[in-house]
């Protein structure tokens, strides 16, 4: 079995994903594993096989920017925000955040780091304690943290979090099931902007939430990241919904990186065949563009406890052959701003067919 | 609509839910139709009603007892009236329904085979080898690879994309007329929900059946639908061909819609519109047109007069009720498809804003959450 985390890309200083030149980035995150391990036995538990969950994944934030992970479901995106967030212990890989390691941190050091940065949860109905009142809830990080003692500043420091998010300041006595769910994301943004955290985590905020509400919850934190100069870490599947949000997006594929780039190079010239797929298969809100020929791709994200060798889109790769089988692409420039892990990018002909409109 | 007998036409349903907290006006008043081959999709939230009309359709609602009004008509037989032995002949077999989670629709504890058998034999009468063949042949048709020995396995062993195609393959087994499928997609990854759209409107072609698709998705309705209702609180608010309902929107709630999700063929900056304030309550659904509070176009008699829906005087197919005047709707929307704001639209058709609506737009409380 190879070792973990041993894609094509070497743990240089200057890792795929990093940006040009930009030494001080906020959060540096370089070969990040994970892997859940598969144990069998009920009283003697022997470890059989690994979930592969995250497998080498290397990428900045720099302080004020949005960094968008898109992917299918299992993908790895999650994993990696909670890695990055210490809610999980990685494997091995490193994450620094401000200029230090902070992926071996433990007890009143990780809690200090933690200040820094927040998440916001998918579902707004079971990410808030039922039988608390929005206050309590809001100021819970300050009693963890032992700031704002003062029940009068706590209070005041509350109501003003929840003017930010839009929440009307008098409802700070009331309970989450008198809220709508948009509303509840909300109270999940103020709660996270309590600490004035530099990082700011969304895992697939608005998914839960209707049509018309999930544009509020959107342009509320893009006002709030404007406002406070906070990065975000926004995780999605839609993707049409990270390419309004993010300045650079991530694509993985089974626990890794597959295309990293900004938004402009990523939406309008995807080189990666998986993130042409990904694209081709967005409906687009417009019967007159009916797109006949899609690029469907066939079958099923395979297992990532036992993933395809080298390249792991190559048992569904339109464009694989015998050498992505056995030879890892590394994550590198394909000289169109992007960096792509792939032997055989999509060319320029290829990209025309995906059919998104190239406006703005 | 054209003018040959539509494979199923509702007219003027009413659904009511009587609840502890008063009586849920889940649908109120609605009419449409489903031609012999072709795709309507209905478009609305949570709580619009869409589902439950569907429901109903198929008598699903009976048993929570509901209070259904209105007609049904299916090759002219009605449904709501239709004794519950002749519905069952129906179900399953001339109008089948996929639901939104294949999981939960899929029973865990019987191999997939099984129940396809179950749902073959329940209007055919053959024997359990041929229906298990059926079986077979169907988890071919939606693209289940080795169907001879996945129709051995049970739900869990498939992967999300394939309890959808399973439930497909269950629904097609008698070759209904009419498929439902109540948002067939929305559990599914994007590349999976193309998979599923496309093997959807090639089993159309293939086998001739009407679709009516349920969605929240306008990207979904775009691709797949011929003729597209939206439906708001209980009512539909507009309805037309799929082409015109994209071309020239005209209910300010589609507009909402529109506006309001980021397109992967608009400029990226473009901001998002959102539509203020929450989806009302069905049980005291608010008075008049039922978008007013949400509407930023509203005059106060909007509070007081039932629009009806009216059809456009250049486009005889596309109906929409609303109060505001023609020109001043297409007024409005010339400014808002452009990328304008609600409130440069009002400049725009010399509208006064509607009271109150505007500033609570801007921190998105919905109306009257100050108490």
């Amino acid at each position: 079995m190879s070792g973990p985390g041993e894609q094509g890309a070497p743990a240089t200083a200057e890792p795929p994903g990093a940006r040009d030149g930009d030494s001080g980035a906020l959060l540096q995150v370089r070969n990040l594993v994970k892997h859940f391990p598969i144990t069998r036995g009920i009283l003697v538990q022997h470890k059989v096989g690994a979930v592969q969950a995250v497998d080498g994944v290397s990428f900045d934030v720099g302080r004020g920017e949005t960094l968008g992970l898109v992917g299918e479901t299992g993908c790895g995106k999650s994993t990696t925000a909670r890695l990055v967030m210490r809610l999980l212990d990685p494997t091995s890989g490193e994450v620094r955040f401000d200029g230090r390691d902070i992926s071996r941190l433990k007890g009143s050091r990780l809690k200090e780091v933690r200040r820094e940065m927040q998440m916001i949860f998918q579902d707004p109905y079971s990410s808030l304690n039922p039988r608390k009142t929005i206050g309590s809830i809001i100021s819970e990080p300050f009693a963890i943290h032992g700031l704002e003692k003062d029940s009068g500043a706590r209070k005041k420091s509350v109501q003003e979090l929840m003017e930010t998010v839009g929440l009307n300041p008098e409802h700070y006595n009331r309970y989450p099931h008198e809220f709508s769910g948009g509303q509840r994301q909300r109270i999940g943004v103020a709660r996270a902007l309590a600490l004035k955290p530099k990082l700011l985590i969304a895992d697939e905020p608005v998914s839960a939430l209707d049509v018309s509400i999930q544009a509020q919850v959107l342009n509320l934190l893009r006002d709030l990241q404007r406002e406070f100069g906070l990065a975000l870490i926004f995780i999605a599947h839609d993707l049409s919904v990270v390419r309004h949000m993010c300045d650079r997006v991530a694509v993985m594929y089974l626990g890794r990186v597959v295309e990293i780039g900004t938004g402009d190079d990523l939406y309008g010239s995807p080189r990666h065949p998986y993130t042409g797929a990904l694209l081709s298969a967005v409906p687009v809100a417009d019967p007159s563009r009916h797109r006949s020929e899609r690029r469907l791709l066939t079958g099923d994200v395979p297992s990532p406890a036992n993933p395809p060798s080298a390249c792991r889109f190559h048992t569904r790769c339109p464009k694989a052959q015998e050498r992505c089988s056995v030879d890892d692409p590394p994550l590198e420039s394909k000289g169109t701003g992007t960096l792509a892990a792939c032997h055989f990018p999509l060319s320029s002909e290829e990209i025309a067919t995906i059919g998104i409109g190239q406006s703005g | 609509m054209s003018a040959g007998e539509a494979l199923l036409r509702v007219e003027d349903l009413k659904v009511e839910f009587p609840t502890e907290d008063g009586v849920v006006h889940a649908v109120d008043g609605i009419s449409y139709q489903v031609q012999a081959g072709k795709t309507l999709g209905i478009v609305g939230e949570s709580g619009s009603g869409k589902t439950v009309s569907s429901l109903t359709t198929l008598g699903l609602t009976r048993r929570q007892g509901a209070r259904v009004s209105g007609r049904i008509l299916f090759e002219g037989r009605d449904l709501v009236s239709l004794p519950e032995d002749q519905l069952r002949a129906i179900r399953g077999n001339e109008i089948a329904m996929i639901f939104q989670d294949p999981l939960s629709a899929l029973h865990p504890l019987y191999r997939v085979g099984k129940q396809l058998v179950e749902a073959v034999r329940a209007h055919r009468a053959v024997s359990k080898a041929k229906a298990r063949e059926r079986a077979v042949e169907l988890l071919g048709l939606v693209g289940i690879p080795d169907p001879a020995k996945r129709v051995d396995a049970y739900p869990h062993e498939f992967s999300g994309g394939m309890r959808q195609r399973a439930m497909i393959a269950m629904a097609l087994a008698n070759e209904p007329k009419l498929l439902i499928a109540d948002e067939p997609t929305t559990a599914l990854d994007v590349t999976v929900q193309a998979q599923i759209l496309a093997l959807m409107e090639r089993l159309q072609r293939e086998l001739g059946m009407a679709i009516l698709i349920i969605t929240h998705d306008l990207g979904v309705v775009a691709e797949m639908a011929d003729d597209i209702a939206v439906m708001y609180a209980g009512r539909i608010v507009e309805t037309g061909s799929a082409e015109s309902i994209f071309a020239k929107p005209q209910h300010p709630y589609t507009w909402g819609l529109l506006r309001s999700i980021p397109r992967l063929d608009s400029p990226r900056d473009e901001e998002l519109v959102p539509i203020f304030g929450t989806p009302p309550s069905l049980i005291s659904p608010p008075s008049g047109c039922h978008f007013h509070p949400r509407c930023p176009y509203a005059q106060p008699e909007h509070a007081r007069i039932d629009p009806q829906l009216e059809p456009l005087g250049d486009e005889p197919s596309h109906f929409v009720a609303c109060l505001l005047e023609a020109d001043v709707r297409s007024r409005l929307w010339s400014e808002l498809g452009a990328g304008g704001t609600p409130e440069e639209a009002l400049a725009e058709a010399g509208l006064k804003a509607a009271e109150g609506s505007v500033q609570t737009a801007a921190d998105g409380l919905p109306p009257g959450a100050d108490a």
